[in-house]
């Protein structure tokens, strides 16, 4: 079972974000990139499958700041691989990106055929589409996002892929191979590498990297401007220590015949 | 009396006999030291050479002087008397065996020796007291953690049976008129009492050489079995006092890891070699009286086992990369970190000390923990909150995941800027910490802090969203690798900082700052700055007139002692001293000290989740021990967790009512108002 | 006259979804807009019944194939495909739930046609379609120009009240024919239940509802009294889920259950847009959460800045003593 597991990092919305002095992306100065948490949910549920059923784990990703770090912790976490597509000129969109990556993906030494794609099934930044049912669209293979399991035995030609709906309900699919799945929930959560171990695979280990094809697609969305969102209304706030609150409050319920 | 190593025995000549008994006695003995010095020559090396004159003044003290023993003074007087009984006996047994194997040295026995007698009988009597105390305690009055174990009995057995051999010994050469009574109290009243059962003079030899025997077989019997048995303490112990930590808080030396018994180094081994299994550890173990997995005692007890060689468990070839499967024949056999020494134990550790505090051969439970939890963390093998704790620290700098941006944001609610210490210099460094600057329960008590330092005339300032979290916690976790990230950060920070002096508000900042910040360059970076907590601080400001008491409270209050400021650092009076100087009543609670109870939120267990079963949280006991002291109003605490903890544990165990907890920095922020004499700083 | 204004009516399991007649109302907007018709499509097998629900739109194009019967992405790419290419829509907007978050994008790489995803409001500006997004977990929006024709966007939910689609006029219905493969690369087997044995959250008139702010397992209790002296149930975001303190079933939100009680209250929950919209319809909204910004305050309409573990406690007792219960 060998795997190509596709990550990207995405701005991290734990900081504040601002607009930029052009009103139509984001302030650079307060950004801290973070990797795209659906993707590593795809790293895991790959590296599950490994470990599972034998094979290798490919980690790749489009060069951006702070890639590197992710694309060695993948390395020690069990990633047999780490690529890096290099020269697109950012920024990039996930179309752009999806169409970057379709062409490229062939000429990675020693990478395709693979039986399996794994990315995360949304990431926050994707505004004119997901990577996953793109990049199959282009690839022409099959695709199911929203996964939250995959099973596969090897030389099968296919693989027993779980997608989440709403209510807790799952649907059990059976996919051809090779198939691009994107992933929402690995079966368990991502693992924990140590720092230490981190920081020797970064002395013991080198990312292969692989030139960008030219861009021949940009992304058709205009993008007209970029703003904070307006809040669309307040709650009446009750004021007072917890019982004079819980009092507002039973008044509230009493008015309406719910106590 | 006749000469027992000429005598003779079934055609053999006493010295024979006693040398055949001698060598199979020395030859067991041997055999087993033999083993666990080869164990411990397997084991990875550790330095506990240094300062030997300060280790051979431990030795003295603890070893002779029985110190920690006598915390518990019934068990404690016992010990000691059996423990000198057991000096003269081994001296004077040792004595005899030289005397009995090569009898043609011109040197009496032992015991033929008059004023050896007096000491001897005095010693022999009170030792048979002291163990029938000792046997009363661990049959009768059982404490919790002390068990009736064949070992126990058998040992018991041996020091009563040596000790009435000798006296019996005595009695029957009182027979024969030997010693005057004065220098043979004992064995004259015996000799009576031989007589008026019905032994006749002329068997007071027979009698003797019966006693003797009997008295040397015991002994060869108990140094055959000694390294067998948890009375090998008795041998190892006073070495393992002798190469103590003399590090406060005695860290494990770095490492990986430890899954098998190469891994250990000899001193952490060595702690299965000291346990006298006496369960003090135990008895103060919070998280043991919790009812979690881990007894500190049957921690040390899975080692004994491993360094006797009586676990089949396996050697894994190599680490395993996180998460996979190492194969299939690792498989079979358990593994000692993970099976026999299961993931609850490890796991549960506060890593407050306690048990290391009372143990009196000063063992050394934490390093064997923290070894342990290396090991976990290598294989990423952790509870999920752990887990998402420690990715925060590494990524966000700090434990609550929030942005290392908003680490000030406690002072907006200060009407006064504070001085970034990156930007200027500034005399005081204050360390705020991570619960003091992102909790909200605690960022009140922050600002308090900082108005006092203000009021104070304090030139001080703080590193903004410079400062990561310190690290003692992530260090503790076992992730030494992120320690060390943080540590770095932190000292890249504080290189670029002019300042002279350190202040914190959280014990284990200052643990880890003031003591493990220091290796490598560290100590540039500090540039040789005191550190000091708050309490001290504020300690020295009161003491000095820089702040003074305008309006002293008139309160009953009681005082937690915090694990990293108490027990791992000593500080115990500052704090007092402050309570005391705002005009307060201080009333002790039992466990008070270096015997303070853990709240429960040390070694990262502040983030993991609640274990079912658990009786009551040690937070709860705590706070249930301050609230039955009578009058007393607030539990005063010194700790951002401290609080954290016992506010919520108020709420748990509904005594909201009774008792309420404050910072001391609160207490002296609404009783103080500064007078500034700044040339009047006493220094520490 | 200008294409049609398509919507993808989307259902499940027998029902057609909400967020389909919210995207019906948007659509009407759009096509008085554009001055053209509203069309819904309805993919599927042996679901024509639901075309009798669609009657805000002007007609209804229903496909129906056995490889439609259940959700599969390929198979409704290659149905909406065909039909796209054949009628030639000025739009299509899609419902971004589970069931079919991903059309859009299969949709806009096969007939390289633009994709707008994430909307939370289109409007029709000098002729053309602007779409408002909503990026990066909802803290900013990007407006942007929705270039070509046909060109597909995706909706989510919130953005128009469905309850003005829910109309009783027939539409008319119109049955497409379109060759799909019967082997599908993608094939359906089963659905799988979550453990069965537990409450129905969406049956509940009150639901106290917990989330990270709970901060310990232990603490549910304190939320399961009040929802007791309530006579409502617990229920939980996401987080509380994933860490296993609840079962599945008791989920509110995106991947969980979409409920609407006469009360909700929310307890130490942030706020999250896939959490919003399991329960923005709940008659009454109390939230309480110790951080005065958190977006759970713009939903609710009640709010209590503090710790809920302070909070709970003080409400059970004042409903408890409202009620004349003595605990």
């Amino acid at each position: 079972m060998n795997t190509l597991v596709l990550m990207k990092m995405v701005p991290d919305i734990v900081e504040e974000l601002e607009v930029g002095p052009d009103g139509k992306s984001l302030d650079l100065e307060s950004l801290r990139l973070i990797v795209s948490e659906r993707d590593d949910h795809a790293l895991e549920q790959a590296l599950l499958l490994k470990e599972r059923r034998g094979g290798s784990v490919t980690t790749m990703a489009i060069e951006s700041p702070d890639i590197d770090e992710i694309l060695f912790t993948a390395l020690a976490k069990g990633s047999d691989r780490a690529v890096k597509m290099v020269g697109a000129e950012p920024p990039l969109t996930t179309s752009e990106a999806a169409a970057l990556l379709a062409r490229v993906l062939p000429d990675v030494p020693n990478l395709m055929p693979v039986d399996l794609i794994l990315t995360g099934c949304q990431a926050i930044d994707d505004l004119d589409g997901l990577l996953a049912p793109i990049l199959a669209e282009q690839l022409r293979i099959p695709y199911l996002g929203v996964v939250t399991g995959v099973d596969a035995e090897t030389g099968q030609g296919r693989a027993t892929v779980f997608k989440e709906y709403a209510g807790g309900v799952r649907g059990e699919y059976a996919v051809s191979l090779p198939a691009v799945l994107g992933i929402q929930a690995a079966e368990k959560p991502p693992r924990y590498v140590p720092v230490a171990k981190v920081r020797s695979t970064m002395k013991s280990r080198t990312i292969d990297t692989v030139p960008a094809p030219p861009r021949d697609e940009t992304s058709q969305l205009e993008i007209l401007q970029m703003t904070k969102p307006e809040a669309t209304g307040r709650a009446e706030m009750l004021e007072g220590s917890p019982e004079e609150v819980a009092s507002k409050v039973a008044d509230v319920l009493s008015a309406r015949g719910l106590v | 009396m006749p000469d027992p190593g000429l005598s003779a025995y079934l055609g053999l000549p006493g010295w024979l006999l006693l040398w055949i008994l001698a060598a199979v006695a020395f030859s067991l003995f041997g055999r087993r030291v033999v083993h666990i010095v080869r164990v411990l020559r397997r084991a990875r090396p550790e330095n506990r050479w240094e300062q030997i004159p300060r280790r051979l003044w431990y030795a003295l003290t603890n070893v002779f002087g029985q110190k920690r023993l006598l915390e518990e003074p019934a068990i404690g007087v016992a010990h000691l008397l059996i423990f000198w009984a057991f000096v003269f006996f081994a001296t004077s047994f040792f004595w005899n065996l030289l005397r009995g194997l090569f009898p043609f040295l011109p040197v009496p026995y032992a015991d033929e020796v008059t004023w050896m007698a007096l000491p001897m009988e005095v010693l022999g009597v009170l030792a048979l007291v002291a163990l029938l105390v000792a046997a009363a305690r661990r049959y009768v009055f059982t404490p919790p953690s002390l068990e009736r174990t064949r070992d126990a009995t058998i040992v018991l057995c041996l020091i009563g049976l040596l000790l009435v051999t000798f006296l019996g010994g005595q009695g029957s050469r009182a027979m024969s008129g030997e010693h005057a009574g004065a220098w043979s109290p004992a064995g004259a009243r015996l000799g009576r009492a031989f007589s008026g059962l019905g032994i006749e003079p002329a068997s007071a030899a027979a009698l003797y050489l019966g006693m003797w025997w009997a008295h040397m077989a015991t002994v060869l019997g108990f140094l055959a079995y000694l390294p067998y048995s948890k009375h090998a303490h008795l041998l190892f112990a006073p070495f393992g006092v002798l190469f103590t930590s003399l590090r406060p808080g005695g860290m494990a030396p770095e490492s990986e890891g430890a899954a098998r018994l190469e891994d250990f180094t000899w001193r952490q081994l060595f702690n299965a070699l000291s346990c006298a299994e006496c369960g003090r550890c135990d008895r103060a173990c919070p998280v043991h009286a919790s009812g979690f997995a881990l007894s500190p005692k049957e921690l040390v007890h899975h080692f004994k086992e491993l360094v006797a060689g009586a676990l089949a468990v396996s050697a894994p070839a190599k680490p395993a990369l996180p998460g996979s499967d190492p194969g299939g024949d690792a498989r079979e056999k358990a593994s000692f970190v993970g099976d026999v020494v299961r993931r609850e134990e490890v796991w549960a550790c506060t890593t407050c000390m306690a048990c290391m505090a009372r143990c009196p051969v000063f063992n050394e439970h934490i390093p064997l923990i923290i070894e342990m939890r290396r090991h976990f963390v290598s294989r990423g093998d952790m509870d999920v909150g752990v887990k998402d704790v420690l990715v925060n620290l590494g990524r966000y700098g700090n434990s609550f995941g929030k942005s290392a941006r908003a680490r000030a944001g406690w002072t907006a609610g200060l009407d006064f800027p504070i001085k970034d210490a990156r930007k200027e210099p500034v005399e005081w460094l204050w360390i705020v910490g991570d619960y003091a600057s992102y909790d909200p329960r605690v960022q009140g008590v922050t600002r308090a802090a900082a108005r006092v330092f203000q009021r104070a005339g304090l030139d001080f300032g703080i590193l903004y969203e410079g400062e990561q979290n310190a690290g003692n916690d992530a260090r503790r976790l076992g992730e030494e690798g992120l320690f060390g990230l943080l540590r770095e950060k932190n000292l890249k920070t504080l290189e670029k900082a002019r300042f002279e002096k350190i202040v914190t508000t959280d014990p284990h900042t200052y643990h880890v700052v003031k003591h493990e910040y220091g290796g490598g360059n560290g100590s540039r970076e500090l540039r040789g700055a005191e550190v000091l907590h708050v309490a001290e601080v504020l300690d020295l400001l009161l003491r000095s007139g820089r702040l003074s008491v305008e309006s002293p409270v008139d309160a009953t209050v009681t005082y937690h002692d915090p694990c990293y400021l108490g027990r791992y650092n000593g500080v115990y009076e500052p704090p007092r001293r402050v309570l005391r100087a705002l005009g307060m009543r201080l009333v002790e609670m039992g466990r008070n000290r270096d015997e303070a109870y853990c709240c429960g939120a040390g070694g990262g267990r502040i983030w993991m989740e609640d274990v079912p079963g658990i009786r009551e949280r040690p937070a709860e006991n705590r706070i249930r021990e301050a609230a039955g002291l009578r009058g007393v109003s607030t539990l005063v605490v010194s700790c951002p967790k401290d609080l954290v903890m016992f506010q919520d544990a108020l709420k748990t165990t509904q005594l909201e009512g009774s008792l309420v907890v404050k910072d001391l920095v609160e207490l002296v922020e609404s009783a103080g108002a500064p007078v500034v004499r700044s040339d009047s700083y006493v220094h520490a | 006259m200008a294409g049609n204004v398509w919507v993808l009516a989307e259902h499940w399991r027998g029902r057609l979804s909400d967020l389909t007649f919210e995207l019906l109302v948007l659509g009407r907007e759009l096509a008085v807009g554009l001055e053209s018709r509203l069309e819904a499509v309805l993919l599927g097998h042996g679901a024509k019944d639901l075309a009798g629900s669609l009657g805000a739109a002007d007609s209804v194009l229903t496909v129906d194939h056995p490889s439609l019967a259940e959700p599969n992405p390929e198979a409704y790419c290659l149905a909406l495909a065909a039909l796209v290419e054949e009628r030639k829509p000025r739009s299509l907007l899609v419902p971004l739930t589970n069931v079919s978050a991903d059309v859009p994008s299969l949709l806009s790489a096969r007939l390289r046609i633009s994709l707008s995803n994430f909307c939370r409001d289109v409007r029709v500006v000098n002729g053309g379609l602007q779409a408002r997004c909503l990026l990066y977990g909802g803290k900013m929006e990007t407006t942007v120009a929705v270039p070509g024709s046909p060109a597909v966007l995706g909706i989510l939910p919130g953005s128009r009240a469905g309850s003005e689609a829910r109309v009783d006029r027939a539409p008319l219905i119109e049955e497409v024919e379109v060759a799909l493969p019967s082997e599908g690369r993608v094939r359906f087997e089963k659905y799988i239940e979550p453990a069965a044995g537990d409450v129905d959250i969406t049956q509940q008139h009150a639901l106290v509802s917990v989330g990270r702010g709970i901060q310990t397992r232990d603490n549910i209790a304190l939320a399961e009294e009040l929802a007791e002296a309530l006579g409502g149930v617990v229920s939980a975001s996401r987080p509380v889920i994933d860490q296993g303190w609840l079962p599945l079933t008791r989920q509110v939100g995106k991947s969980g259950a979409t409920v609407k009680p006469k009360l909700y209250l929310a307890a130490g929950i942030s706020g999250a847009p896939e959490h919003v919209e399991g329960m923005k319809s709940a008659d009454l909204i109390i939230a309480i959460n110790t951080d005065p910004q958190a977006p759970i305050f713009t939903v609710a309409h009640y709010g209590i800045v503090g710790d809920v573990l302070d909070v709970l406690p003080a409400l059970s007792e004042a409903v408890r003593a409202r009620k004349g219960i003595h605990a």
